[in-house]
């Protein structure tokens, strides 16, 4: 081991990114919510603020996700089951409601569809009256690992890769409050990948965003320091410390030697954690409160800047009111009474720690120079490498846990056969066709001459290569749908299919 | 010699979470069967005619956005209608308690929770499959 005198604070911010850390400010706890229609996650919204949450985080619905409006035919047996259904300004103005958005930052996690949903949430601001540069908040924007794990991408990665970067640079300007990307490890990790290889490929995706907006010819140092991270944490405690040490000080230095950063912010790695939903169990449900206290914790020990605790019941539904409070409590139960929060990085300098920090640090370095020499990130997804490694680990896993090479408590061992009912989700029956009656109601009561000359604005825009946000901002505001929107940036751009075997 | 058995791994509707049918996948190849895989994000429609075209012995479905209902009811509905018959279907994925009794009656013979082994849904194929 080499003898490192590394400080919080201090490059390669390998023992945190600050140098009080907790001291000085709590970690943001942001639950993830959001179900059904905008109105229930308003309320849902307005109840965790209510028991002292200090940011939002919203989930959408998988039609929201691939661009399909609720009335679509491609939307059937979809709408609001893993989150909430968004199609218009309409939708977003309910979602918000009474919620002041200069007082909450939001997370969202969007991708194919990022720059429409951010578009819609500056709307709703300025009905507000709360100016753009009083915003703040994160859309997910991270395309890349939707193609290796998530897979809710529509484009192919070139036009996908325009929209981020016009993202990155709108907001540079206009937003400057605003987290660009949320560079995300967690799919990747929940598919089945090795703490490793989540360092890896997480910043290797990193790597090709800055790249991205590097070429584009945008100074590094005006938009690195709104690109964050987002890890999940596993259940193997010391392991998923150390991983979070060895992917600050990796990014350090990618951000100083690679690109040439010269604002410490842009050399700061800043995550955002949530336990791990992979290792939560249907058997022995209760257990699963203690395994997501385990990985807080190692989170809070990583030194995340937010964090989302899972509820026991979240792996096989969305959580009840009751589960999602006792997620919450979790957290600070943790910041209030364990006492960890009085030291930045209080396990730096363990032998054990320093070892595993350098030896996945080394692994994730092996598999960047790798990614590298295939020609970049870009090229190791086209080609399905990265899927593949992942889905291998992912066999591997299993194979071990039915050999009872690895031990999962009460489901190959310590089985009593006392298993959590898997209740049918509440979602109203009805949704899907009144959520098709409001759209066709929406539809007729806008204005068709101003809807075609926005939509053909957005068609010579996507053709060309301005930057397509406030095209975008201008659609929405005009209740444009975010179906309409992404049917003409479609026929313009394609749709990604993926062509990889097993 | 017996042929090996041939099995669709399907995954419907517009759910991502692959993991689970990728590892059901090669655990069954490894085990000696021909493994056809679909990928993600497919219509039942997709899913019936893939069948039709691989002439598998056997369908495995999985969902895990909560739209199995919708989604495999179509795709036994589409099996009737194309008259595709002794091909055995079979279901993985977040499913809850209440819907596998209804998809059990609408012809789907088992249905795997959350932590089944690969071993279990071997035993289940080689012990249900009928080879044409």
């Amino acid at each position: 081991m080499t003898e490192r005198r590394e400080e919080p604070g201090k490059f390669p911010f390998t023992r945190g990114i600050h140098a009080s850390m907790y001291r000085g400010k709590l970690w943001t706890m942001r639950q993830y919510a959001g179900f059904g229609t905008a109105r229930e996650t308003n309320k849902r919204y307005k109840y965790l603020l209510s028991q002292g949450q200090t940011g939002l985080s919203m989930a959408f619905d998988l039609p929201t996700q691939i661009g399909y409006d609720s009335d679509d035919t491609m939307a059937l047996g979809e709408v609001g089951r893993v989150g909430v259904a968004i199609s218009s300004l309409a939708d977003m103005e309910q979602v918000f409601h009474g919620i002041p958005l200069d007082k909450v930052s939001t997370s969202m996690t969007i991708n194919a569809t990022a720059s429409i949903l951010l578009a819609l949430y500056l709307v709703v601001a300025e009905r507000e009256g709360v100016p753009w540069t009083k915003v703040s908040g994160t859309v997910q924007n991270d395309i890349l690992k939707e193609y290796i794990a998530r897979g809710t991408y529509i484009f192919p990665p070139q036009p996908s890769l325009r929209l981020i970067a016009d993202i990155v640079e709108f907001c540079a300007k206009e937003v400057p409050g605003w987290n660009t990307i949320s560079v995300g490890g967690y799919h990747m990790r929940e598919a089945g990948c090795t703490a490793a290889q989540e360092i890896a490929f997480t910043l290797a995706d990193g790597i090709a965003y800055v790249q991205t907006c590097v070429e584009r010819g945008l100074d590094v140092d005006s938009f690195a320091p709104r690109i964050a991270f987002f890890f999940n944490c596993h259940s193997n405690f010391l392991e998923e410390i150390a991983k979070f040490r060895a992917a600050r000080r990796l990014w350090a230095h990618i951000m100083r030697d690679r690109f040439g950063a010269k604002n410490e912010r842009s050399m700061m790695l800043r995550f955002h954690t949530q336990t791990a939903g992979s290792t939560l169990t249907a058997q022995q449900p209760e257990n699963n409160v203690v395994r997501t206290t385990i990985e807080a914790l190692a989170a809070v020990l990583g030194g995340t800047q937010s964090l989302h605790t899972n509820a026991k019941d979240e792996a096989i539904a969305l959580p009840t009111e009751e589960s999602a409070l006792l997620a919450l409590r979790t957290q600070q139960i943790i910041a209030y009474e364990s006492g960890v929060t009085v030291e930045p990085d209080p396990l730096g300098g363990s032998h054990y720690i320093e070892r595993l920090t350098d030896e996945l640090e080394a692994k994730a370095r092996e598999y960047l120079n790798k990614i590298d020499n295939m020609g970049g990130m870009l090229k190791a997804v086209e080609g399905g490498y990265v899927y593949k490694e992942i889905y291998h680990a992912a066999y591997e896993h299993q194979k071990a846990v039915d050999r009872k090479e690895k031990i999962i408590v009460g489901v190959n061992e310590f089985v009593s056969g006392e298993r959590l009912t898997l209740k049918t989700q509440k979602i109203d029956p009805k949704l899907e066709p009144r959520r098709r009656h409001e759209l066709a109601a929406l539809r007729k009561k806008r204005n068709a001459a101003k809807i075609a000359k926005c939509l053909a604005t957005l068609e010579k825009g996507a053709k060309g290569s301005e930057n397509l946000m406030p095209i975008i901002v201008d659609c929405v505001r005009n209740y444009v749908t975010v179906g309409e929107i992404c049917k003409v940036l479609r026929a313009t751009f394609g749709e990604y299919r993926p062509s990889h075997s097993i | 010699m017996k042929r090996p058995i041939k099995v669709l791994i399907a995954k419907a509707g517009l759910d991502g979470h692959e993991r689970g049918a990728l590892v059901v996948a090669m655990g069954l190849r490894d085990a000696g069967m021909e493994v056809v895989y679909t990928g993600i994000r497919n219509t039942p429609e997709q899913i019936v005619a893939a069948a039709v075209q691989e002439d598998v012995d056997a369908i495995g479905l999985s969902s895990l956005s909560g739209g199995h209902m919708a989604q495999f009811s179509r795709v036994m509905e589409l099996l009737k209608k194309e008259k595709v018959k002794g091909v055995l279907v079979f279901a993985g994925g977040i499913i809850p308690d209440d819907d596998v009794k209804k998809l059990k009656k609408l012809g789907i013979k088992e249905v795997f929770g959350p932590g089944s082994s690969i071993a279990s849904i071997v035993e289940f194929l080689r012990k249900n499959v009928r080879l044409k």
